[in-house]
C-alpha cells in the first residue's frame, strides 16, 4: 500500500494504543465519537482494518473524510439504530459514553451492531475527583475534566464501579477491564474494583454480547 | 444522420426576430453536431428506455480531460446537473464561461485531470449533442419535439455506460455529481455496483420531493403556456418560447438560493433607481438580476430539453425500484460512498442525504458523509466551497490508495 499520508503519524494517545491492542488485525471497526479520526488512522495503519466512523461535530467528520476516513457525521444516541445487527467485529465508543443522553441504551446497541465492544471513560470515582468535592464541594475540575460543570459535554459521568453494574444490568460480559493511571498507562497490577475505582483516572473494557 | 433538414426549416420559418430565428437554429445545429466529441450509434445499437420504446439512431456528446492510464483504472465520471452540459472543466464554446465544474476539475484540482481520466457526457434529453427534443428524428427529418420518448435518471445512466463500454472502461474509479448529477451518481452505484469504485453524490437525494416536483411543474408549465411554444414544434414555426423559459428559470434559480444569501448579495437594494417607480419595471435588484438569468439562459438552453430533464428528475425513486427499500438498491455494494449536503441547502436538505446514508449504513456499505457549512444554498456544489473541495480532494486520495491508483500528489 502506497500509504496516504496523514498528518500525524507519530505520537498516539495512551488510551489510543491500548484500545488499538484489543483489536485483532484486519477486523472490521466501527468508532463512534472518533473525533479527528487518529484512533481509526491508527487502527488503520497497524491493524489493517476495515474502519468506520462516526462523529458528532461537522469539523471532526470533515477532517476524518479529508485524510481518507470513511466516518458518517451521526449522534450516537440516535443513529446507531441505523446499523444492522453484527455488522462490524469491534464497535468503538472511546470517551464518549458519559457524553451520551442515554448511556445504557448506547450500550445496548452497541452490543447489537457489534460482536465486541470496546468502551473507554473518564472513571469519576478517581481519588482526585473524590478529594476536590469532599474538600472544595464543587464538582471536580481537573487536567482531564476541565470543564465546569455548566459548560461540559459530559453529562453523564460514571465510575469504574457504576459502569460494571451496567454491564451486569445489560447482560454485557467482561473479557477484558484495564485501568489507567494519569500518564494515560494501564495500572500494572490486577485488584479489586475498589482499588482500580479509586486510583484509576481511565477505564477502558474490553465486552461481548 | 444529417442535421441539413431541420436547420433549413428553421430558418426558413416565419421567424418573428432574426434573433429568435438565429438562436433556433443554433440550438438545432448544436443538439445534432456538438462542438465536443460525439458517439453515434445505429438502430443496430438501440438503447432500451424505461418508457418501453427503444431509442435508436442516438448519439451521445462528451468531453474528455486527462490521460486514461494503462490498465484503464483511473477514469472518473461526472454528471452534470439540470441544465448543466459535458464542459465540465473547459470553456462552454457557446456561452464562453469556463467549465462549469473548473473549480473541481482540472489539472492540480481536488479532482486532478493530471491523475485521473474525466469524461462528462451531455445527458439523454439534453440539448448539447446527445440525443435530446431538439435532436433530429432520424425517422422523420424534423426535430424530435415531444415525439422523443420520456426518459429517466436510469436511461440517461445506462446511456452513459454505453459509451464507456465503447470507451473501452469497465470500471469507473469514480463517479461524482451534484443535484441531477447526483442522482445518476446513485443510480450508477445501484444499476452498476461492479464498475463503480468509488461514488460522490452531492447536494442531492435518491428520489424527488414533492416540492421539488412542485417546482419543476410550475416551470414547465411556464413554457407550455408561452405561444410560441407551439406544442413543442417552435423549431418548425421558426419561433422560441424564449419567455416561458426565462420565467422557469427565474423560479428555478430562487430555489438554487436561500433567503440569507439573497438578502447578503441584494437585500431590498434598489436597482440604479433612487426610490421605488410605482410601476412593474425591475425596480429592486433581485428582480433585474432574475430577470438577467432568464434571459442569458434561454440562449443557451432547449425549451423542450428543459421539459424532459426535469420530468426524469420528477420519476426518480430509486427505492421504488427496489420494492421500496433503499437500502436493498445499495445491498452488498462493494463501492465507497463520499455523501455531501449543504446547511441552507432547502432544495436538497441535508435530510436527504441522511436517507441516503441511512440506507447505505443498513446494508452496511461503505459511506462518508459531510454537511457542509454554507448560507448559499442549493447553488453552494457548483460554488468556491473549499471544504467541499478538501473533502473530495481528502476522500478520492483515500479511495485512490485504496484501488492502487497512485494518489494526486505521490508523484507519478
Amino acid at each position: 500500500m502506497s500509504g496516504v499520508q496523514t498528518p500525524e503519524t507519530g505520537a498516539s494517545r495512551g488510551d489510543h494504543r491500548l484500545v488499538a491492542g484489543l483489536v485483532t488485525p484486519g477486523a472490521r471497526v466501527l468508532d463512534i465519537g472518533c473525533g479527528d479520526g487518529a484512533l481509526l488512522d491508527l487502527l488503520m495503519r497497524e491493524k489493517q482494518v476495515d474502519g468506520r466512523g462516526m462523529e458528532l461535530s461537522q469539523a471532526g467528520v470533515n477532517a476524518c473524510v479529508a485524510r481518507g476516513l470513511s466516518v458518517v457525521q451521526g449522534d450516537a444516541d440516535r443513529d446507531l439504530e441505523d446499523y444492522p445487527d453484527d455488522a462490524f467485529d469491534f464497535v468503538i465508543l472511546s470517551q464518549t459514553l458519559q457524553a451520551t443522553r442515554a448511556p445504557r441504551k448506547v450500550l445496548e446497541q452497541l452490543l447489537r451492531i457489534g460482536e465486541h465492544v470496546i468502551v473507554s471513560f473518564p472513571n469519576f470515582g478517581v481519588w482526585r475527583n473524590r478529594l476536590q468535592l469532599l474538600f472544595t464541594g464543587s464538582m471536580p475540575v481537573t487536567e482531564h475534566l476541565p470543564y465546569s460543570w455548566y459548560d461540559t459535554p459530559n453529562i453523564h459521568f460514571c465510575t469504574i464501579r457504576d459502569f460494571v453494574s451496567l454491564c451486569r444490568e445489560v447482560d454485557a460480559r467482561m473479557e477484558k477491564a484495564m485501568a489507567l493511571n494519569a500518564r494515560g498507562e494501564p495500572v500494572p497490577f490486577t485488584a479489586p474494583w475498589w482499588v482500580w475505582n479509586l486510583i484509576g483516572e481511565q477505564a477502558v473494557f474490553l465486552l461481548r454480547r | 444522420m444529417s442535421g441539413n433538414n431541420g436547420r433549413s426549416e428553421a430558418l426558413d420559418g416565419t421567424a418573428q426576430t432574426t434573433t429568435e430565428a438565429g438562436v433556433s437554429a443554433d440550438a438545432a445545429n448544436r443538439a445534432d453536431h456538438p462542438s465536443s466529441k460525439v458517439m453515434r450509434f445505429g438502430a443496430d445499437a438501440a438503447l432500451t428506455l424505461d418508457s418501453g420504446p427503444k431509442l435508436g439512431p442516438w448519439q451521445i456528446a462528451y468531453e474528455t480531460y486527462g490521460t486514461l492510464n494503462a490498465d484503464r483504472s483511473n477514469a472518473v465520471l461526472v454528471c452534470h446537473a439540470l441544465t448543466g452540459d459535458q464542459y465540465v472543466a473547459s470553456a462552454n464554446p457557446y456561452t464562453g464561461k469556463p467549465g462549469w465544474w473548473s473549480m473541481l476539475v482540472g489539472p492540480g484540482r481536488p479532482v486532478d485531470t493530471d491523475h485521473y481520466f474525466v469524461i462528462c457526457a451531455n445527458v439523454l434529453g439534453g440539448c448539447l449533442g446527445t440525443t435530446g427534443p431538439a435532436s433530429t428524428n432520424p425517422a422523420t427529418g424534423q426535430r424530435w419535439g415531444l415525439d422523443l420518448p420520456l426518459v429517466t435518471i436510469r436511461d440517461m445512466v445506462n446511456a452513459q455506460a454505453v459509451l464507456l463500454d465503447h470507451l473501452g472502461i469497465e470500471t469507473l474509479f469514480a463517479v461524482v455529481g451534484g443535484s441531477m448529477g447526483g442522482m445518476q451518481v446513485l443510480q450508477w452505484a445501484a444499476s452498476y455496483p461492479e464498475r463503480v469504485f468509488a461514488a460522490i453524490p452531492i447536494a442531492t437525494a435518491a428520489r424527488h420531493s414533492s416540492q421539488n416536483i412542485a417546482f419543476h411543474e410550475v416551470g414547465r408549465q411556464a413554457v407550455m403556456a408561452d405561444p410560441n411554444w407551439c406544442g413543442g414544434r417552435y423549431f418548425e414555426r421558426g419561433v422560441r418560447p424564449s419567455k416561458g423559459l426565462a420565467v422557469a428559470r427565474m423560479a428555478a434559480h430562487i430555489t438554487y438560493l436561500s433567503d440569507p444569501a439573497l438578502h447578503r448579495k441584494f437585500g431590498r437594494n434598489l436597482q440604479d433607481r433612487e426610490t421605488v417607480t410605482f410601476g412593474f419595471d425591475a425596480d429592486f435588484q433581485i428582480e433585474s438580476y432574475l430577470r438577467h438569468q432568464g434571459m442569458t439562459f434561454v440562449d443557451r438552453f432547449d425549451p423542450n430539453s428543459y421539459l424532459y430533464v426535469t420530468r426524469a428528475m420528477d420519476y426518480f425513486d430509486l427505492a421504488a425500484d427496489y420494492d421500496g427499500s433503499l437500502a436493498r438498491a445499495f445491498l452488498h455494494s462493494p463501492t465507497r460512498f463520499c455523501i455531501m449536503s449543504f446547511t441552507s441547502d432547502w432544495l436538497f436538505p441535508t435530510e436527504e442525504s441522511k436517507v441516503v446514508v441511512r440506507a447505505l449504513n443498513a446494508s452496511a456499505a461503505n459511506v462518508s458523509f459531510v454537511e457542509v457549512e454554507s448560507d448559499r444554498g442549493h447553488d453552494a456544489f457548483l460554488l468556491d466551497e473549499p471544504e467541499m473541495f478538501r473533502t473530495v480532494r481528502g476522500f478520492l486520495t483515500g479511495a485512490a490508495n485504496a484501488r492502487g491508483i497512485t494518489p494526486p500528489g505521490a508523484g507519478a
